[in-house]
């Protein structure tokens, strides 16, 4: 899950990493006054939407009066943002943030992400901050400075030494430089963290280091176990697919793809699997659809409903292995569905595994246009037929 | 032979009584899998299953002599289940669990060095030696004692690889399902270098999945040490970069982990690879009539 900067800030302030002073506005009226209230002749207006690149897009204004800053925000609530990692839709702009604007005299690149290959914590830092960092890995991999943190230990003092030196930091910035990295593994820790990013870590004019931006992103696990009150309420449905919502209120897993044709699967490897079928026999799959392990009808009646309402669905294939899911069932939800919603695209359906026999036979005396596959490849060929006829 | 589990494997279950642990437990059973007992906290004492019920893994391990563990207990508490079972002294654990945050199993990752255990999963099918002991969810039918080693990172499309190889008359060695999580026990390498050292195995499936680098690290051990044949699969060639496709560990990032990277690293490696998981079962028949 994915926080605003502002409520990333807000965390950070409870970790003791300095942030500039602002606030979070709805409006152009708590904009203004949110300036007054720090002061000042410069304040930046920041768009709160969950993307990278918000600068280049657009989304960050510097207002050198209060009629600017009005002015500014009114133009961009209400919008949507579209940043290079958005869709061309772009994401909705419901707040932005009001701060002071600061005396830049350096920005750095610092960020910890849970590392697969090495299983661990991993910092990141460069000295080249503000860029995009991504693009400084593929092209000059050598200015990126990489600390890894024994999760039995956990950071200690002389690696942020070793990451400070490196960035070029003198002794006074390397010591708020530790307490900026102490601060961000312990709110690692604590917060299920599974990236965090400070993109710039500034230096000051008068040599203070603040986080100007803020990224946080948390393991969906720990909130799924509940251990994450506080960052679970912070969850901003508005920046996420609507359809990918509605499906996980379900138990679905569900991703929204460009093509035309609609695919149920179960397990998330077939899933996958299945979709680069519908591609290699010449098809464009219209999603990524799990059911789950541990499916039941009502669910597949669910996701078959979800796949039919999109406009751009030509055609649908069912692909199941049944293991613990049982075919029978799966076939019964099938049923139900194109029943209930009345599916006016063709629908394959490949069955395989537990109660195999009994799920193609229920299928079969339906009574439903349902076109019966053999196996994946059947499957994929015949729905791809049927959606190019 | 096979690797890991075989017929003198004593299984325990954790969350034995759950509806899950008692669903799977019943599965296994029925699949002839010499499930000795398990454990419920506070429950020690009871039968289940025909089966005693120890309060932990310690007096299970005691009182049966069980040298591996199916675990079945929801995400919050896995890692303490994991943990428990590896300080009691079992030798291989299968976790079963879906959803365990993914900073508990950096802890337990960096922990089990500390003990001779082998950890299966998390989030995965389990292991199953066809014919012998079955400790997973995988449906046991489709299985077949043989000659081929299938190491997978999915669970139901281990099952394709699985009813192809049956279908072919080749059968299985050992199926390990080593999970979809970004931190995981064994690894592509682990499995695969016992299947190497399997006199039983004869060839070996490997199934693979975008996000990581585990696929391009197998293919240079593959290329280094394996001599036996190796079919790979890769699923998630129309994945889109930034989306996680179910599993937590699938996910391509920062430009890393795509599908194409993996099948040009396999097939650099000398790895007969397939497009499409429909053609597992007639690559490996291949390898061994041509």
């Amino acid at each position: 899950m994915n926080l605003h900067e502002f409520q990333a800030k807000h965390i950070f302030s409870q970790y003791g990493i300095p942030i500039p002073r602002g606030f979070v506005a709805r409006s152009a009226a708590e904009a203004k006054s949110a300036a007054e209230e720090l002061g000042g002749s410069v304040w930046v207006v920041k768009a709160q939407v969950h993307a990278g690149g918000r600068g280049k897009a657009g989304g960050v204004k510097i207002a050198k009066s209060l009629d600017e800053v009005t002015e500014y925000t009114e133009a961009l609530l209400g919008t949507r943002l579209v940043t290079h990692q958005t869709d061309e839709h772009g994401m909705p702009i419901n707040a932005v943030m009001i701060e002071e604007g600061l005396d830049i005299a350096r920005e750095i690149y610092l960020g910890a992400l849970v590392d697969r290959a090495s299983k661990r914590v991993v910092f990141m830092g460069s000295a080249a901050g503000g860029m995009d960092i991504e693009e400084v890995a593929a092209t000059e991999p050598e200015k990126i400075i990489t600390v890894r943190v024994n999760p039995v230990a956990g950071l200690q003092p002389y690696q942020c030494r070793q990451m400070g030196f490196a960035l070029g930091l003198t002794p006074a910035q390397i010591k708020q430089l530790t307490q900026v990295m102490q601060g961000l593994y312990r709110c690692f820790e604590d917060r299920d963290l599974s990236l965090v990013e400070i993109n710039p870590l500034i230096v000051t004019g008068d040599d203070t280091l603040l986080a100007l931006d803020a990224k946080i992103n948390v393991d969906d696990n720990a909130i799924e176990v509940k251990r994450q009150a506080e960052i679970a309420d912070m969850r901003d449905v508005s920046q996420e697919d609507e359809t990918e919502v509605q499906a996980a209120e379900h138990g679905l897993n569900y991703i929204t793809l460009d093509g035309n044709i609609g695919c149920m699967v179960n397990g998330a490897g077939l899933a996958m699997a299945t979709m680069d079928v519908i591609k290699l026999h010449g098809g464009e799959p219209a999603n990524f659809l799990d059911v789950g392990g541990g499916t039941n009808k009502e669910r597949v009646t669910e996701a078959f409903k979800i796949i039919s309402a999109s406009p751009d669905v030509q055609g649908i294939l069912v692909n199941i292995f049944g293991g613990i899911v049982r075919c029978d069932m799966i076939a019964e939800g099938v049923i139900a569905a194109v029943r209930e919603v009345g599916v006016d695209v063709p629908v394959v359906v490949r069955l395989e595994g537990t109660n195999v026999a009994q799920g193609k036979q229920l299928l079969a005396e339906s009574g439903l246009d349902i076109i019966p596959a053999d196996d994946l490849t059947d499957g994929a060929q015949k729905v791809v037929g049927a959606v190019s006829a | 032979m096979s690797i890991l589990v075989d017929k003198h494997t004593k299984v325990i279950v954790q969350g034995f009584t759950g509806k899950q642990g008692t669903f799977h437990a019943e599965q296994c059973i029925a699949y002839g899998t010499n499930i000795v007992g398990g454990t419920t906290p506070g429950r020690g004492g009871e039968q289940h299953l025909e089966r005693p019920v120890f309060n932990t893994v310690r007096d299970a391990v005691d009182g049966t002599g069980a040298n591996a563990s199916m675990i079945y207990v929801p995400a919050a508490f896995a890692a303490d289940a994991i943990l428990e079972a590896a300080e009691a002294g079992i030798k291989v654990i299968a976790c079963i669990t879906e959803g365990i945050p993914v900073l508990d199993m950096l802890k337990v990752k960096a922990a089990l060095d500390f003990y001779d255990a082998t950890l299966i999963g998390p989030n995965c099918p389990g292991i199953i030696t066809p014919g012998e002991c079955k400790i997973g969810i995988m449906p046991g039918h489709i299985h077949k004692a043989g000659s081929i080693g299938i190491v997978s990172r999915s669970g139901t499309l281990t099952y394709e690889a699985v009813k192809q190889t049956t279908d072919i008359g080749m059968g299985q060695s050992t199926c390990v399902g080593i999970g979809g999580d970004p931190i995981q026990g064994m690894n592509f390498i682990d499995v695969i270098e016992q299947f190497e050292a399997d006199r039983q195995t004869k060839g070996i499936v490997m199934v693979g999945e975008i996000g990581g680098t585990a696929e391009e690290e197998a293919a240079e051990y593959i290329q280094a040490h394996v001599r036996k044949p190796v079919v790979a699969y890769i699923a998630g060639v129309t994945a889109p970069p930034g989306k996680r496709m179910g599993h937590a560990g699938a996910i391509i990032s920062g430009g890393k982990g795509t599908a194409a990277d993996k099948f040009g690293a396999l097939e650099k490696a000398g790895v007969a690879t397939v497009r499409s998981p429909a053609e597992i079962g007639q690559r490996v028949s291949d390898c061994f009539t041509g």
